[in-house]
């Protein structure tokens, strides 16, 4: 898939330009209304437009008609400004959505009749493929849709949803059996049984999350709206109650006029929570993008959430925590044996061995002891390939017969041919296998040269990752079909909390539900079918691009990438989120204090002259200190859009931590910033001749 | 050096409660079983086997036996017809009370208003009186009535605070108690032996207990009475006043005997009595933060809570104790009333006396005024009417915070659960982690319900006060021009939407409107407070428990506790500030000048 620009994000003008369009066709009440907070501000800025014109008209009233054009154009550029920021979040997604629509152009499917290769082909347009169909994929062909390989082996180019170039194996049967829409056949041929209908795939399901045309509100966001919702309520009861109090005033002290409506509208859209109201649809918008750009593909919007709330993470040994397979790291001899001959055995042994464990060994010898590489064709020797029947590989060259295998495989073979495995290569393997490595025993003949010690390499830089995933309170569970031995070993190296050795997909689904038992959400990555149970049980699955059909259906997320180590990522993306709406609220309803100070001294100096005490901010004017506060409440929605894209800062830390750096740079800060900014713009506007 | 013994007897009165409630959070602890049914249920201590006892009979007769547990609807629809049946069983005892036994002044029926607006102000633990109770209400309606009302409407505080804990602990259960069974157990285990004890202590230092209703004396002072008469003899109103007055203190409803209330000598004689009285409305809601923490098994919980309620109460005690022990700013400044001796003296500790009882002082005056106004208690022994613009600010401010500060019993501590609730959602979003309060996830329906409990209060104190702004004829009830005025209206409404029951006084409030709208008020809070509040305890014990790990936000901090009073504050000033500035802030900014030519302090 093609990525957008990281660069600023608002730096693409065209995308600005489309945004700011889009902010007026946003203004449709039947769209506002799902954003209770701002749909009252716009119907607040109708009522103050209406109110202004009615004055323009020549109805009487005490307020300055330009001043309620002030506040109305106030209004309107608030309800404009956070239209905008959910435009923008938008805007970034459609990008993405249409580089994959473009992948999506309809292709002329071979069906089958029958789910036989030979069966009579009918060309179908590939909108028109149910599920159930079968159809021909030959080289060259771009795949019509979502299937699972029933015949055929092929290999796929896949970098139109992954964007990795590199091909991958598709075949019947096994776990690489599916087959995704928009990707293309390099090689051979494969038949396929359609498993989406039109509309359903996993593409257009991928569209329609980024484009957010089928976003629903997350439990979150409405709980979150309820609050907001609340709020907006009781702001509306107290700027209305103000009318009949300021009234009740004048009558009783004979001086000054009641609060005007523009006022009043003026005070409500300062004081209803605009900023988180106004950003919350970007900010959903946003973490689902972010999703994306790691080449996450998240079924809802909700899985993005419960994956910030993840505390126990449930890591796939290989590829997370070690770097793939295990690798030579010592040769140790028998007794009368060197090293180096042991090492040159061993190598002579694995160069035509294309295993990673082979190619290992090769690597060491010359590293170690400078043993280069030699052709085997040279040698004239003859490589034993690995079997599982014989379970050893080696070579046979000049009259010497090279093995090397594992323990008990080696002891069979050498007792075969009547030698002995010495007592003390059994102790050196008894060493190699309690420290967690595997050990690889070394014969020429029947003569037991030594021992090759296989590690498991913990990947650079894991420990100190779980050490962060720690301090925030998340669990990380090492899954292994490792003996418990081998296990702890390479637990301890890297620091997980906790193992699950010999794993088999019944003890993993046991794990999680122990895990959910104790009130921990538990989060996993699988690919294979037998990981389906577990995912479909785990809080936050992530099933790998690579796998199978029902571990994708189980999960509720894609890495296209297939990558295990993504999990930390996805959790950091979940809290993130989580964390920006939290400190935006926190933001939104600080900033109400500074408000109160400009407003309540300009709208009740009238009727108590001696309220002005309470203008900390020695503003100019009532008109201008009324104009000032809303428009910093209107463009602090604007300033503060790149923060709802991009998510504040997010950094490993325990909760409290979190909380008093968060409730100081959001709390305290939004209690502080706006009397500058108010006093900044109440300069201003004395400065543009308002008075 | 007299501010000094001031602070100290303030110090005093308050390590006295703090000791006691420690010494009664244990009991309080063991009288709700608050775990699932089957963890504990046995009764172990010696007080369950006696609660046990006391209780089985009880509910036997009333066909609740064996109790059976009840989903948060029906506790909901307990409460409702609970309170109903006092509402309907109060009125009828306030209508029929000329024709009922004993009374021996034979008071007339009460007016329908004003029986409407006592009976939805007893029955809500508000205790608003548009009444005076010597003159209006047989002993019989006072014990019968409005007694036994003091102790139910408490009790019911404390049910909804047994079934939002039950919430807290309990998991993926279906099921909150029983209100009956928790009624049975708040009244006859706590309040009521309390109650006895504190009635006890109080008749001991002169508070009356006495069937008799009046009693004549003889004058011993005859040069006041009207020239010519050849009056000799009072009569002096007597009454159960001791045992009105223990429940009315303890269960925070503040309905008095006597209309002069707490400041009444029969009601509150002596400064032993007043500290007892101060001691008594704080108890149960401090207690309840204690026990709050055993119920959730971390003490902590509980004093954190405690914590926040104490931060936000001592500031402003600083505040109104300050204001009040000042000479009166008013009387300095005109020059024919310097001469008025506002410093202390060895027969009163000086201050801004107006309205206050001598025997009490100006320091124990404020620190009543700002318990009574913190705690939903309502009983006063001062007219908050005479306090200077900031310590009337105070008081008030302490209302409209929504009572969570100590609060009502049982309801105060719920309510500021309430509030924790929406603190830590917004905090708990901050930490990156969707939101939990002692392992249980704050999601909408939470949400939903803890806002209309948070905001109904306010809500409903700004529209009925707006509606008496409209009605001017209404808005005359106080008669006080400018902010003052204002003041007064401001400050009966909140204090009916906020269920506490004192009176600014000033306000003569037996219209129809404002008897009928204040009883509405009452009301609708009392219920759009406690029903939530059930409903919340209802779908989070339905939830399971996530477990505590470094990620979870810790809820016992003093971070923590700076955030639950931060969202208090922040929510009560918001919704309050400009309704403030056109009150007491108004007045309290007011130049001297302009106030003394005018003649209207």
């Amino acid at each position: 898939m093609s990525q957008p620009t990281p660069g600023g994000i608002l730096s693409d003008s065209s995308a600005i330009v489309r945004a700011a369009g889009d902010a007026f066709v946003k203004l449709d009440p039947r769209r506002m209304i799902l954003s209770p907070v701002m749909f009252t501000i716009e119907v607040g800025a109708l009522l103050i437009s209406g109110l202004a014109l009615a004055r323009v008209a020549g109805q009487p009233g005490t307020e300055h008609p330009a001043f309620i054009a002030a506040v109305a154009a106030g209004l309107w550029a608030t309800v404009l400004f956070a239209n905008f920021a959910e435009a923008m979040a938008e805007g970034r997604g459609r990008a993405q959505a249409d580089a994959l629509r473009r992948t999506r152009s309809d292709t002329l499917a071979k069906r089958l009749a029958a789910p036989r290769r030979e069966a009579k082909v009918e060309p179908t347009p590939s909108t028109q493929l149910r599920a159930g169909d079968h159809v021909l994929i030959e080289a060259g062909d771009i795949v019509p849709g979502d299937g699972e390989v029933i015949d055929g082996v092929a290999s796929v180019d896949e970098s139109a949803i992954t964007g990795e170039s590199a091909p991958v194996i598709r075949e019947s049967g096994g776990d690489r059996n599916t087959v995704t829409g928009g990707t293309r056949l390099l090689s051979d041929w494969l038949v396929v049984r359609i498993t989406a209908n039109p509309g359903e795939s996993f593409l257009d399901k991928m569209i329609s999350m980024v484009e957010g045309a089928k976003r629903q509100k997350t439990p979150n966001e409405i709980a979150l709206d309820i609050l907001l919702a609340g709020l907006t309520l009781v702001f509306l009861v107290v700027t209305a109650t103000l009318l009949p109090f300021s009234m009740q005033a004048v009558a009783a002290t004979g001086r000054g006029e009641p609060l005007g409506l523009a006022v009043l509208a003026a005070l409500f859209v300062c004081l209803a929570p605009t900023t988180i109201g106004g950003l919350l649809p970007a900010i959903g918008i946003a973490g689902i993008d972010r999703m994306v750009r790691a080449n996450v593909l998240a079924t809802s919007g909700r899985a993005v959430e419960a994956a910030g709330d993840v505390d126990v993470l449930l890591l796939d040994k290989t590829g997370t925590i070690t770097l793939g397979n295990r690798q030579a790291a010592t040769f140790l001899p028998a007794a009368g044996v060197s090293e180096e001959d042991l090492a040159d055995a061993a190598q002579l042994s694995s160069l035509a061995d294309e295993t990673p464990e082979g190619r290992s060994i090769v690597v060491l010898a010359k590293n170690r002891y400078g043993i280069r590489g030699r052709e085997i064709e040279s040698l004239d020797a003859t490589f034993v390939p690995f079997t599982a029947q014989t379970r050893m590989s080696g070579v046979d060259f000049d009259g010497r017969q090279i093995r090397k295998g594992a323990r008990d495989t080696i002891i069979k073979h050498v007792e075969s041919i009547g030698g002995q495995v010495p007592a003390e290569v059994h102790r050196i393997c008894d060493t190699v296998a309690r420290a967690g490595a595997t050990p690889l025993v070394v014969t020429d003949g029947a003569t037991v040269l030594g021992v090759v010690e296989l590690k498991d390499v913990v990947k650079g830089g894991i420990a100190e990752r779980f050490k962060e995933l720690r301090a925030m309170g998340i669990r990380t569970v090492m899954i292994t079909g490792d003996n418990p031995l081998t296990a702890a070993a390479i637990a301890a190296e890297a620091g997980v909390d906790d193992f699950l050795a010999e794993a088999t997909p019944e003890a993993k689904l046991a794990m999680i539900r122990r895990y959910q038992q104790e009130g921990h959400l538990v989060a996993m990555t699988g690919d294979g079918t037998n990981d389906a149970p577990a995912l479909a049980q785990a809080d936050v699955a992530v099933a790998m691009n690579s796998g199978t059909q029902a571990a994708k259906e189980a999960g509720n997320m894609v890495d296209l990438d297939s990558n295990p180590t993504k999990l930390l990522e996805i959790v950091a993306v979940g809290k993130q989120l989580l964390m920006t709406r939290g400190s935006l609220t926190t933001f939104s309803l600080a900033n109400d204090v500074s408000k109160y100070f400009a407003i309540v001294p300009a709208a009740f100096g009238s009727i108590y002259p001696q309220l002005k005490a309470l203008d900390i901010m020695r503003l100019h004017s009532p008109t201008t200190a009324v104009l000032a506060a809303v428009a910093f409440n209107a463009l602090v929605i604007v300033g503060l859009v790149p923060m709802a894209l991009k998510g504040v800062q997010y950094r490993p830390l325990p909760a409290a931590v979190l909380l008093q750096r968060n409730l100081l740079v959001w709390g305290l800060g939004g209690l502080l910033l706006p009397f500058p900014c108010i006093k900044l713009l109440d300069m201003l506007l004395a400065a543009c001749g308002v008075t | 050096m007299i501010m000094l013994q001031a602070w100290i007897e303030i110090a005093c009165i308050l390590a006295i409660t703090v000791v006691a409630a420690c010494a009664i959070a244990p009991w309080l602890a063991a009288i709700f079983r608050v775990g699932a049914k089957d963890t504990g249920d046995a009764p172990t201590g010696l007080l369950q086997r006696c609660l046990a006892a006391i209780e089985r009979p009880l509910l036997q007769a009333a066909g609740s036996w064996p109790v059976r547990e009840m989903t948060a609807g029906e506790y909901g629809a307990a409460i409702l017809v609970f309170h109903a049946a006092g509402f309907g069983l109060l009125l009828g005892i306030l209508r029929l009370q000329a024709v009922l036994p004993w009374n021996p002044a034979g008071v007339p029926a009460v007016p329908w208003l004003i029986a409407l607006n006592t009976a939805a102000s007893f029955t809500t633990n508000t205790n608003w009186q548009s009444y005076a109770g010597e003159t209006t209400l047989s002993p019989l309606s006072q014990t019968l009535g409005l007694t036994v009302q003091n102790f139910v409407s408490a009790a019911s505080g404390l049910c909804v605070l047994a079934v939002l804990t039950r919430g807290l602990v309990r998991r993926t259960s279906g099921t909150i108690g029983n209100f009956w069974q928790d009624l049975v157990r708040s009244t006859l285990g706590l309040l009521l032996p309390l109650a006895i004890l504190l009635a006890a202590a109080l008749a001991s230092q002169g508070v009356v207990q006495t069937f008799a209703t009046s009693r004549e004396v003889a004058l011993i002072d005859t040069t006041g009475s009207p020239a010519g008469s050849a009056e000799t003899t009072r009569r002096i109103l007597t009454g159960p006043v001791a045992s009105q007055v223990a429940i009315k203190q303890l269960g925070t409803n503040g309905g008095g005997y006597f209309n002069a209330n707490s400041a009444h000598p029969f009601e509150n004689p002596t400064p032993l009595t007043n500290l007892l009285e101060i001691a008594a409305m704080l108890l149960i809601p401090l207690a309840s933060c204690l026990a709050f923490g055993r119920w959730v098994g971390d003490r902590r919980q509980g004093r954190a809570l405690l914590a926040a309620m104490a931060l936000l109460f001592l500031p402003f005690l600083l505040i109104i104790v300050h204001v009040e022990t000042r000479p009166n700013p008013l009387l300095q400044a005109d020059e024919l009333l310097q001469s008025v001796d506002q410093g202390a003296s060895t027969d009163h500790e000086g201050g801004s006396l107006e309205g206050k009882e001598v025997r009490f002082g100006a320091a124990a005056s404020a620190l009543f005024a700002v318990g009574t106004t913190a705690t939903s208690c309502g009983a006063v022994n001062a007219m908050h009417d005479s306090f200077s613009p900031l310590g009337g600010l105070v008081a008030m401010w302490m209302i409209q915070l929504g009572e969570v500060v100590f609060g009502g019993v049982g309801t105060g501590l719920a309510g500021l659960i309430a509030y924790t609730l929406v603190a830590v959602f917004v905090a708990g979003l901050m930490v990156g982690r969707s939101p939990e309060y002692l392992g249980k996830k704050i999601e909408a329906r939470e949400m939903k319900m803890g806002m209309i409990v948070l905001l109904v209060p306010p809500i409903t104190t700004l529209i009925g006060t707006a509606a008496a702004c409209v009605l001017r004829g209404e808005a005359a009830a106080a008669p006080n021009p400018g902010p003052h005025g204002f003041s007064e209206l401001l400050y009966a409404f909140s204090s009916a939407a906020n269920n506490n029951g004192s009176a600014f006084g000033g306000l003569t409030a037996t219209s129809p409107f404002w008897t009928l709208s204040l009883a509405a008020a009452m009301l609708v809070s009392r219920m759009l407070t406690m029903l939530p509040l059930v409903a919340i305890g209802g779908s989070l014990a339905a939830k399971r428990t996530v477990a505590e790990s470094p990620g979870t936000l810790p809820t016992h901090t003093p971070l923590f506790v700076l955030l639950v009073a931060g969202t208090v504050i922040l929510v009560g000033a918001l919704s309050f500030v400009p309704a403030l500035a056109l009150g007491p802030l108004a007045e309290a900014l007011q130049p001297l000048p302009a106030l003394i030519q005018k003649g209207t302090p």
